[in-house]
């Protein structure tokens, strides 16, 4: 009878789990199996066709290049911003508060928001990049409209927004560890460099571990921002997968091949998550 | 007091629910500026006071896409949309999928034969299958050439004439071209956007080249015409070769602000900005037809009425109504005004209103005197993909990774593989 109400318990979130997150996510693997149907051309069952066009699909990957090299941008940058400002609005500053929010503003923008403020920012000319660029003479430059700046200009608009968000939880961490480990170093002489590598950064090992799940996976998640300012352009230089999956099913209306494109991904972040959570946590010190 | 109490209950649900009152909902995107929900609201609003047994939602779908999404949506999960304002070149998807009535079934008496009949035919091409009409025209655009008149007079040109062909608008920009001291470009003499809709503003410069992109059965493409090639050489070059426009994509979202902002003397647009244009720009500026090669050319563009499947015949006739009012003349002339838009008839432009208009601010007469070379905007089976497949080609082609010769050559490999089960 016991475990007849344990589980009755659970149901609520068992429903929600299985309904939103479970079932959608099997249903894609089945549907990644299939053709897409039309009305005059039913969908019928193809086997891995899908997935031998997504290895001929040369946008496939390139977008994966791309979601590549923007997580590599992003992910380390990042974390090592938001330890930065942590650590410094954690000391003893005037103003700290106001301080921590204008590090935190950007976090609580809508993305949608933060990409039209920035798409002034980059836009030729009139942009403000540009403006102070000019005030030292220096010409204007197309940022978003050339392959080889648009990946760099995305990479630092996403750091800006992400930094301030992982800021918070390195400061909640701070606040955490005891004040004496930092008395006891100081009397043993040993210098704030050391105390840092040694002592500090080992006990924000979890939080570290956190924020990386969390960067890695939002590298992949976000994609607001390509709405506004490249819709993936110029020719896919600036393409994620998120957005190419979701050109694919919503331009391109091929619900079969934006699910093969979605098992990709889930996949992936599967194996990530598995990673971190296998390799690095043997490494992180829990309290 | 048993009689007064039914009576009472009689009123509040006849209220609610007039007897035989047809609920229609449709959805409707934006893409241009200004306040244009409130237009629709007010159109609405007109309609039902004039048919007080019909009641109208009017839902705002966001963009082009967006509007598609919700309205497809809405179809799949059996929520009520009769019609929608959707793009014009949806009309092969909805097709596919089985969703739209053609117009002809629902316009049984003479005068509603007589009704399909009184809109430009360039502006029915996009909306017109196998002979029947699927689409009513409604916010429909070409694209246009606007100029900055104090621009053109500062580079010692006359600023009432605008360029009239491909050559004259490569030096009349080049002239316009104007560096500071550090030789840094402060106004470019051209810009023509690249984002979002590069196929379209492409399909102007084919057409001006003697070509179309796509036959009518939308199962052909043509991308790789030594004509089409030449013309998207001409526009590369703009940037690449001749410096009178920047180098890399134009954004389409940015381009009116540089405009108004004397960042280009010439701009190519849709005719949609118009009135955001004249109410932002503080020179005074003009609009022209776009430059000839071969001859004038400019796709139409825009949004049209469908009428979907899943509806009563009450609801049909209703929505079939309603789409007839507003686009009648009168209506169709204050679209025109608040928006720039192209008004759909040609007994729009007879409206004591639109002529007025029109005489006083002459510029909105350009897109219409255009139609008469206009091409139908890229349609396709598969459309999104063939789109994509072409407009990654100009981005190539204008961020200089591949030629243009060979980045067409690919889109038209690419577009015969994805047709060739429609042929």
């Amino acid at each position: 009878m016991r475990h007849v109400y344990g589980w009755l318990l659970l149901t609520p979130a068992a429903i929600l789990l299985v309904a939103f997150t479970h079932y959608p996510a099997v249903a894609t693997l089945a549907e990644s199996f299939f053709s897409t149907g039309t009305a005059v051309r039913p969908s019928r069952f193809v086997g891995l066709d899908n997935y031998a066009a997504l290895a001929a699909d040369p946008v496939f990957w390139q977008v994966l290049r791309n979601n590549f090299w923007f997580a590599l941008g992003t992910i380390p940058t990042s974390i090592a911003l938001a330890l930065l400002m942590a650590l410094w609005v954690n000391g003893r500053l005037p103003a700290r508060a106001l301080v921590r929010m204008a590090y935190f503003t950007p976090t609580v923008l809508p993305m949608i928001a933060v990409a039209n403020l920035w798409l002034y920012f980059y836009t030729p000319q009139i942009g403000l990049l540009d403006k102070v660029a000019a005030m030292f003479g220096a010409g204007s430059h197309n940022w978003l409209g050339s392959p080889d700046t648009v990946m760099g200009c995305l990479i630092a608009m996403t750091i800006w927004k992400e930094a301030g968000f992982f800021m918070i939880f390195y400061l909640a961490a701070l606040q955490t560890l005891p004040p004496e480990l930092g008395e006891a170093a100081r009397i043993e002489g040993a210098s704030r460099w050391y105390f840092f590598r040694r002592v500090t950064f080992p006990l924000l090992m979890p939080t570290t571990l956190f924020v990386l799940v969390n960067a890695t996976i939002n590298s992949f998640k976000l994609v607001d921002h390509l709405f506004i300012l490249t819709k993936g352009g110029p020719d896919n230089a600036s393409n994620l997968l998120l957005y190419y999956i979701y050109q694919v099913a919503f331009s391109f209306f091929d619900v079969a091949y934006a699910a093969t494109l979605t098992v990709i991904l889930l996949f992936m972040l599967g194996i990530f998550a598995v990673v971190q959570f296998q390799l690095i946590e043997r490494r992180v010190h829990y309290r | 007091m048993n009689y007064l109490l039914s009576l009472l209950l009689a009123l509040v649900v006849g209220s609610a629910h007039a007897q035989g009152k047809t609920e229609l909902t449709f959805y409707y995107p934006i893409a241009v500026g200004g306040p244009l929900t409130k237009v629709i609201d007010n159109l609405v609003a007109g309609f039902e006071k004039e048919n007080p047994n019909v009641k109208i939602s009017s839902v705002y779908a966001g963009n082009y896409d967006d509007a598609r999404i919700k309205a497809l949506a809405a179809q799949k999960a059996g929520q009520p949309a009769q019609m929608s304002v959707l793009f014009s070149i949806d009309i092969y998807e909805l097709l596919e999928q089985d969703l739209i009535v053609p117009f002809d079934d629902l316009a049984t008496t003479a005068a509603d034969k007589a009704w399909l009949k009184s809109f430009y035919p360039a502006l029915m091409a996009n909306g017109t299958y196998k002979g029947k009409v699927y689409g009513i025209p409604f916010q429909r655009s070409t694209i246009v050439m606007y100029w900055n008149k104090d621009a053109f007079k500062e580079a010692g040109l006359d600023p009432e004439k605008a360029p009239s062909n491909w050559n004259e608008m490569q030096q009349m920009a080049a002239r316009l071209v104007k560096k500071d001291a550090g030789g840094n470009v402060t106004r470019w003499g051209v810009m023509v956007p690249s984002t979002g809709y590069a196929y379209w503003m492409f399909q102007a410069f084919a057409r001006e080249n003697g070509q179309d992109l796509m036959n009518a059965e939308g199962n052909r493409t043509n991308f790789a015409h030594p004509d089409v090639v030449a013309a998207l050489e001409y526009w590369v070059n703009l940037g690449r070769k001749d410096r009178v426009m920047p180098e890399g994509t134009v954004e389409w979202g940015t381009l009116r602000q540089n405009f108004v902002e004397g960042k280009t003397a010439i701009m190519w647009h849709t005719t949609g900005n118009l009135t955001a244009v004249k109410d932002s720009a503080k020179f005074p500026f003009g609009v022209a037809m776009l430059p000839a090669s071969k001859q004038r050319g400019s796709p139409t563009g825009g949004g049209n009425w469908y009428i979907f499947k899943k509806s009563t015949p009450a609801e049909r006739k209703a929505a079939f109504e309603f789409i007839k009012w507003v686009t009648a003349p009168e209506r169709a002339a204050e679209w025109s005004i608040a928006t720039g838009y192209v008004a759909v008839s040609p007994a729009a432009y007879e409206t004591p209103k639109l002529k007025e208009y029109v005489s006083g601010f002459p510029q909105a007469a350009v897109a219409r005197d255009q139609l008469k070379f206009a091409t139908p905007e890229l349609s396709t089976f598969q459309t999104g993909r063939v789109r994509k497949a072409l407009d990654d080609a100009i981005q190539a082609a204008i961020t200089g990774s591949k030629s243009p010769a060979d980045a067409l050559k690919a889109a038209q490999a690419e577009s015969e593989r994805l047709l060739k089960s429609y042929k």
